[in-house]
């Protein structure tokens, strides 16, 4: 057995693995782990850069508050009960939005990132976010059923029917991940029309409800609504876990994978339908919040040095914190905060595109 | 004694016609098998059928006794190893962590990385010389280093089998033979290697178990210095050659009669 083979060189003193990189090592009778100091930092940064950025964010807007009364307003039940509920009442659930938003679109960029080997292959240009959206705006004028459970199944199927679409498509006994982005570009075209379509036939009333939805704003929305969103994100993302340790090895190929223990038809299929599930959650809450998806993982790799856009906590803080940024710019701007990132995002696309093809050439 | 590993009566294919109906092999145990024969033979689908990545229409493959279809993906992966005719390295990806990968089959959600992965990682290393590359990434080597990492992912999965689709096919003659060398030790250290191959002479001159098939079929199999003959090579090929004896190995060695005009001219 290979164990003989190998229990020669192990008679030898090996040195350690040289990873070129340090690790926090963890190992016990249950649990073993190496987790790269690298990510820790990163991580802890990007924690502070969301609680500093949410409290900052909470002094904005109309109200003044200073950021000491937002500190004291959370903590303290007695404070100024006016102050208390602009900043507990209305700010915070935006804050928590927008955290949830970027965690749950940025682990869906790194699934679809990952299932694709492409950094364009992320739910916002594969079509899976204008498909959400097509689901919602149909439900949500056409027959009128405007609750967050509604809109979520709209975004859902609105998704997961696209992803059909696109895989049949694009599927050609292989799947490349080419034609899926090509044929994913083609699809949330017609399907962005269609959503226009309906947009224009409706009453104007019902059009710019619709409207200001399909900006991606999560200003109004309140713990009510965060509630159902932040149930449904823990359990995708506790579902979405295992793909943590599949994707990478899938990267490799399918022969690869499928000797290594993965059946990749399985993992790709249930990936795809994570990822749909964490853009759809997030659509039916806030409308589209387009490039989180895109540019977080990538984001996040460059920052943790990964080998994969596809991650957990790194990568899901990567997105909350753009998010909550974003929203702070969208705040003081006083625009959607879908604005701020389309905006943004379409500078990286546009970077992403440009440098994507001069390495061909 | 049956083998641990061996294919009994199976039927493999794509769409339409089988490539394999009936066809049954068993690898011997701690045996270097290499299988031969002309394009489109069946050697290359023969070997996806027993790594499981072509399900037999009929038959099975059976490891240690249990029909291989029937062990968990994890379980199976943790006794019968493949390298590959081609994967992909993800950009950026050093050595090290390439390696580690293929301790995937040994690992779980709550032991992402132990220490005993850490040991098989640097044995593999070791065991393929490429310890020094630990920290390089894998886009930045050459063929033959690269070659030799994605082994080394594949003795990190430490299993008893290991098989090999076409390893040398992108590769010069001197990584060639650097390969098939590193292949002799490691069978010479316990692993069972089956290898599909092209090259007629370095089957024969390295594997302990030759197979020969064509359009199917198995035509012969034993060790090569019995069976390889020119009729055999002939039967197989359709290929005219004389058959003398390797003068450094003492193995046949097979010389192809074409090419004897240019020698008159």
């Amino acid at each position: 057995m290979s164990v003989d083979n190998l229990s020669r060189a192990s008679r030898r003193e090996l040195p350690p693995v040289d990873f070129g990189r340090r690790h926090f090592r963890i190992e016990t009778r249950r649990i073993a782990a190496q987790i790269p100091a690298r990510s820790v930092v990163i991580s802890l940064i990007l924690l502070a850069v969301i609680l500093f950025g949410g409290l900052y964010s909470m002094t904005i807007g109309a109200y003044e508050v200073s950021f000491g009364e937002v500190m004291n307003a959370l903590v303290n039940p007695a404070a100024d009960p006016d102050i208390r509920q602009v900043v507990f009442e209305w700010r915070l659930p935006r804050v928590l939005f927008a955290v949830l938003c970027g965690a749950a679109l940025a682990m869906s960029g790194g699934i679809f990132q990952s299932l694709t080997r492409n950094p364009l292959g992320s739910p916002d240009i594969i079509g899976f976010g204008i498909g959400a959206q097509f689901g919602v705006t149909l439900l949500m004028l056409v027959f009128n059923l405007n609750t967050y459970a509604f809109k979520a199944v709209g975004a859902l199927a609105g998704g997961l029917f696209t992803a059909l679409l696109v895989y049949v498509l694009a599927n050609k006994n292989t799947m490349s991940s080419f034609r899926l982005i090509i044929v994913g570009i083609g699809v949330s075209a017609g399907l962005g029309s269609l959503t226009s379509w309906i947009l224009i036939t409706v009453s104007v009333e019902k059009a710019m409800m619709a409207a200001t939805w399909g900006a991606g704003s999560i200003a109004s929305l309140g713990f009510d609504q965060l509630v159902p969103a932040a149930i449904v994100f823990v359990l995708v993302a506790v579902v979405a876990l295992p793909l943590n340790r599949t994707l990478p090895v899938l990267e490799m190929g399918d022969d690869a994978a499928t000797a290594l223990g993965i059946n990749p038809a399985r993992t790709r299929l249930s990936a795809m339908i994570i990822g749909v599930a964490l853009v759809a959650l997030v659509t039916a809450a806030a409308g589209p919040i387009s490039f989180i998806a895109l540019a977080a993982p990538q984001i996040a790799q460059r920052l943790i040095r990964s080998n994969t856009p596809m991650g957990t906590i790194p990568v899901m803080l990567t997105g909350a914190a753009l998010v909550v940024v974003s929203d702070a710019a969208a705040q003081l701007l006083e625009v959607p905060v879908g604005v701020v990132t389309v905006s943004v995002g379409g500078l990286y696309l546009a970077w992403l595109l440009a440098r994507q093809y001069s390495r061909r050439s | 004694m049956t083998a641990s590993l061996l294919a009994r009566d199976i039927t493999l294919g794509y769409t339409g016609d089988p490539i394999i109906s009936g066809l049954s092999l068993e690898v011997p145990d701690n045996s270097f098998t290499i299988i031969i024969g002309p394009n489109a033979c069946g050697k290359s689908t023969l070997l996806r059928g027993f790594a499981r990545l072509l399900k037999p229409t009929t038959g099975a493959v059976l490891l240690d006794g249990a029909e291989l279809r029937s062990l968990k993906p994890k379980e199976a992966a943790r006794k019968l190893g493949l390298l590959p005719q081609s994967s992909i390295a993800p950009d950026g990806i050093t050595v090290a962590d390439l390696v580690g990968r293929g301790r995937f089959p040994h690992q779980n959600a709550m032991r992402t990385w132990s220490r005993e992965d850490e040991r098989a990682v640097a044995e593999a290393l070791d065991a393929t010389g490429t310890t020094e590359l630990s920290r390089r990434l894998v886009d930045e080597l050459s063929g033959g280093q690269r070659q030799r990492v994605w082994v080394a992912m594949a003795l990190a999965q430490q299993t008893g089998h290991l098989l090999l689709d076409e390893p040398t096919t992108f590769l010069d003659i001197a990584h060639q033979i650097d390969l098939m060398e590193l292949f002799a030790e490691l069978h010479q250290g316990g692993t069972t290697l089956v290898a599909v191959l092209h090259d007629l002479n370095h089957a024969a001159r390295y594997a302990t178990h030759l197979v020969a098939m064509r359009d199917g079929a198995i035509v012969a199999q034993g060790d090569p210095r019995e069976i390889i003959t020119a009729e055999l090579v002939e039967a197989v090929y359709d290929l005219p050659c004389s058959v003398i004896t390797d003068p450094i190995s003492g193995t046949p060695l097979v010389l192809p009669l074409g090419g004897r005009r240019a020698a008159v001219r």
